[in-house]
């Protein structure tokens, strides 16, 4: 007799070659009018490159990619209670911080001085690009909205219209618009940082003050609504934005102060440069946010509403706060961005792009800050590896396909993200927690 | 007697649609007084909770708390967590923690909650907020002390058994320093012996912390020798008032839980 949890098994892995049959189809060779069929078997039968080793069937491609990804899994799941054990017990002595603490600061710096000589060894300049406008700029962005899907547990389909707002700022202060910059003066995009973040974050209180009465679903839509609303004033206000086209004289940032003068160009570099000082700004605010009294009482709205009401939380306070904060690295991004590519226009701010960002903060790990960015960087590298350099048989435009299909995997074996964090672990497997971990007193405790 | 109530429900009337759940409802509470109101299921027990606590708005009537002797505060028309504020605190008939958090966390939200907002605060992480969150810790742990629950500290509160949640729910009402404390069956689910040191506790959460008790109970052994004075509500109405000896008593309590033949009625 199968044992219930060796059933579950054969299940994750049948559904898995269920899902793969599917992307196989569909980003298979098309079929004809005379041989209607053949789009079918040539999916799964054209010969392709096994990891560029032979030449074989798709199907064995696509089989052989099922039992990688099932191996991974299992191994992963097999083994991480293990190290989770080991971990918590590390971990889990009340003032043992220093050990832990030493552990966590190398690990921080090392992954700094990594992402620090990173462009020394990422030399390629579709890379180099790549790594400003698809990586930071996205981890910036999912680091805000994982302050507000995250942290205070609201869905914002939206989130896109604050990165809008950051850019359209920066041409405003930029004077690149139609509309005069404040006081007639052209400022550089310095000046913009301050600005598109307090706006954005005005924003972020003037849709969230009336709307954050609404719970769930109905939020989404509202969200959803903004998000729009936004990309239709950029598109159609066209004394104030431009309109349709846009503006591409937007001035790169310069620096001038004393002696020192210094004018991001064109190389991505630099911006890459500027770009991780506020990264790491808005993750270590972010992070302390997150351990302090505000990202407890996130947590206990994000729980029980009622219950954080009877202890004296203002929820409607809260949330808007964790709108207005998730509202300030996307203003920041859109000047990022804005400055970068010296362009804004209203085709970049879409639904899609929303939906883009929520993705990277589901995939890595919805309230964990290192999830979120673990998630921006690989689902963005697999974005732009599947659109510059697609391994043979697999063309960009099914790359939507391939980003679907490993998140239908990823809810199959780690519904909470990559690196979930530990709070939201627990509510999801809150029905399986039984056992009881009595520990000591955590005096200090902070997380 | 000179009466300084601590809380103070006046004709209080509270409809959904055409159902009357609370009809004109009166009663006081003593400041240090432990009272009870019961009544069968579906009486309004808990309906008259959430007007005391700004879950519920009902349409007239007033609803005044009284923090110190000499202040007032007319609970209808704010919010709950103005209520909170102010100094009423509860608990619910389902345990209601936060349930992926530890119980050592759950009983410092209550604690910290009452603090200003400080989002810049917490960014910058100055000496004011650590001195704050030692403020928390340490009364946390006091807390924890206080209701036995310092071995289970960093349990998840998911994880508690049922007694150790309302113990839980109740350190973390009293975290928000209230000047009275509104436990919505707080023996529901819990074992006999478990019921015998709920009532100690609560006992001692008056004597010892001076905190005014209004209790909802289903259990009459353990409200007769916990309540000092008692309110039977049926049907929305209060019907009874006094000491446990005179409810025991009292005809139309009894036909209220009884139920009543018809030459009775």
């Amino acid at each position: 007799m199968r044992s219930p949890v060796a059933a579950t098994q054969i299940r994750r892995f049948l559904a898995l070659l269920a899902l793969m049959a599917v992307v196989e189809l569909i980003t298979g060779p098309p079929g004809s009018a005379e041989e209607p069929t053949i789009g079918i078997t040539r999916s799964f039968s054209e010969p392709t490159s096994f990891f560029g080793l032979f030449v074989t069937p798709r199907f064995v491609l696509f089989f052989a990619f099922t039992v990688i990804i099932y191996l991974v899994a299992s191994l992963w799941r097999s083994q991480s209670t293990s190290i989770v054990a080991i971990w918590n017990t590390t971990t889990a002595q009340p003032r043992a911080f220093t050990q832990r603490r030493a552990v966590r600061l190398s690990t921080r710096g090392g992954l700094l001085v990594i992402a620090i000589v990173l462009p020394l060894i990422v030399t390629d300049p579709f890379w180099q690009s790549s790594l400003v406008e698809q990586i930071a700029v996205y981890i910036l962005l999912a680091l805000g909205l994982n302050v507000v899907t995250g942290f205070a547990g609201l869905l914002d389909l939206g989130y896109v219209a604050f990165y809008a707002i950051g850019a359209y700022a920066t041409a405003w202060v930029t004077g690149a618009l139609p509309l005069a910059p404040p006081f007639g003066i052209h400022m550089d995009p310095f000046f913009a940082i301050p600005i598109a973040i307090v706006l954005a974050m005005v924003a972020g209180v003037i849709l969230g003050a009336p709307t954050l009465r609404l719970r769930g679903d109905y939020l989404a839509i509202v969200t959803l609504g903004f998000g729009e609303i936004i990309a239709l004033f950029a598109n159609n206000l066209n004394t104030i934005t431009g309109g349709a086209t846009g503006t591409n004289e937007i001035p790169h940032f310069t620096f001038h102060v004393g002696p020192v003068n210094y004018r991001w160009g064109l190389g991505p570099v630099p911006y890459y440069y500027l770009a991780l000082g506020f990264v790491v700004i808005f993750i270590v605010a972010f992070s302390l946010l997150e351990h302090s009294r505000v990202g407890r009482a996130w947590t206990a709205i994000r729980e029980d509403e009622v219950a954080a009401e009877s202890v004296g939380i203002n929820p409607l306070k809260y949330k808007v706060m964790a709108f207005a904060i998730g509202a300030a690295s996307a203003g920041f991004a859109g000047v990022m961005t804005a400055a970068q590519t010296n362009f804004v226009s209203p085709a970049t701010f879409t639904l899609v792009f929303s939906i883009n960002i929520l993705v990277l903060v589901i995939f890595g790990g919805m309230g964990s800050i290192a999830g979120v960015i673990l998630g921006a960087v690989l689902v963005q590298t697999f974005q732009m590896f599947i659109i510059h350099t697609p391994p043979a048989g697999f063309q960009p435009q099914d790359l939507y396909i391939y980003l679907g299909a490993i998140l239908v995997a990823m809810m199959i074996f780690r519904p909470a993200g990559l690196l979930p964090s530990r709070r939201r672990r627990r509510e999801l497997t809150m029905a399986e927690v039984g056992k009881s971990t009595a520990g000591e007193i955590l005096i200090g405790e902070q997380s | 007697m000179s009466i300084d109530k601590i809380f103070d429900v006046d004709r209080v009337t509270l409809r959904f649609g055409g159902v009357v759940s609370l009809n004109d409802v009166t009663l006081h509470q003593q400041r240090g007084e432990i009272l009870a109101i019961i009544g069968p299921n579906g009486a309004g027990k808990t309906s008259l909770f959430n007007s005391l606590t700004g879950v519920y708005q009902p349409q007239e009537g007033s609803v005044t708390f009284c923090a110190q002797p000499g202040e007032s505060f007319d609970v209808i028309g704010k919010k709950a967590h103005r209520v909170a504020k102010a100094g009423v605190a509860r608990t619910f008939q389902a345990s209601r923690m936060f349930s992926a958090l530890t119980t050592f966390e759950n009983i410092k939200i209550g604690a910290e909650s009452h603090r200003g907002i400080g989002a810049v605060g917490a960014m910058l992480r100055g000496p004011g907020t650590r001195r704050d969150e030692r403020k928390s810790d340490g009364k946390t742990i006091e807390l924890l002390r206080f209701v036995g629950l310092e071995g289970q500290a960093n349990t998840i509160s998911s994880s508690l058994s049922y007694g150790d949640r309302r113990r839980l729910e109740i350190a973390r009402a009293l975290a928000t320093e209230p000047q009275v404390l509104l436990l919505d069956e707080p023996a529901a689910g819990t074992n006999p012996s478990e019921k015998l040191a709920l009532a100690d506790l609560i006992r001692k959460v008056r004597d010892v912390m001076g905190v005014s008790i209004l209790l909802i109970e289903h259990d009459m052994k353990l409200v007769m020798s916990l309540a000092e004075r008692l309110y039977v509500l049926n049907f929305g109405s209060v019907i009874a008032e006094g000491t446990p000896d005179e409810i025991r008593a009292n005809e139309a309590v009894i036909s209220a839980y009884l139920g009543t033949t018809a030459e009775d009625a």
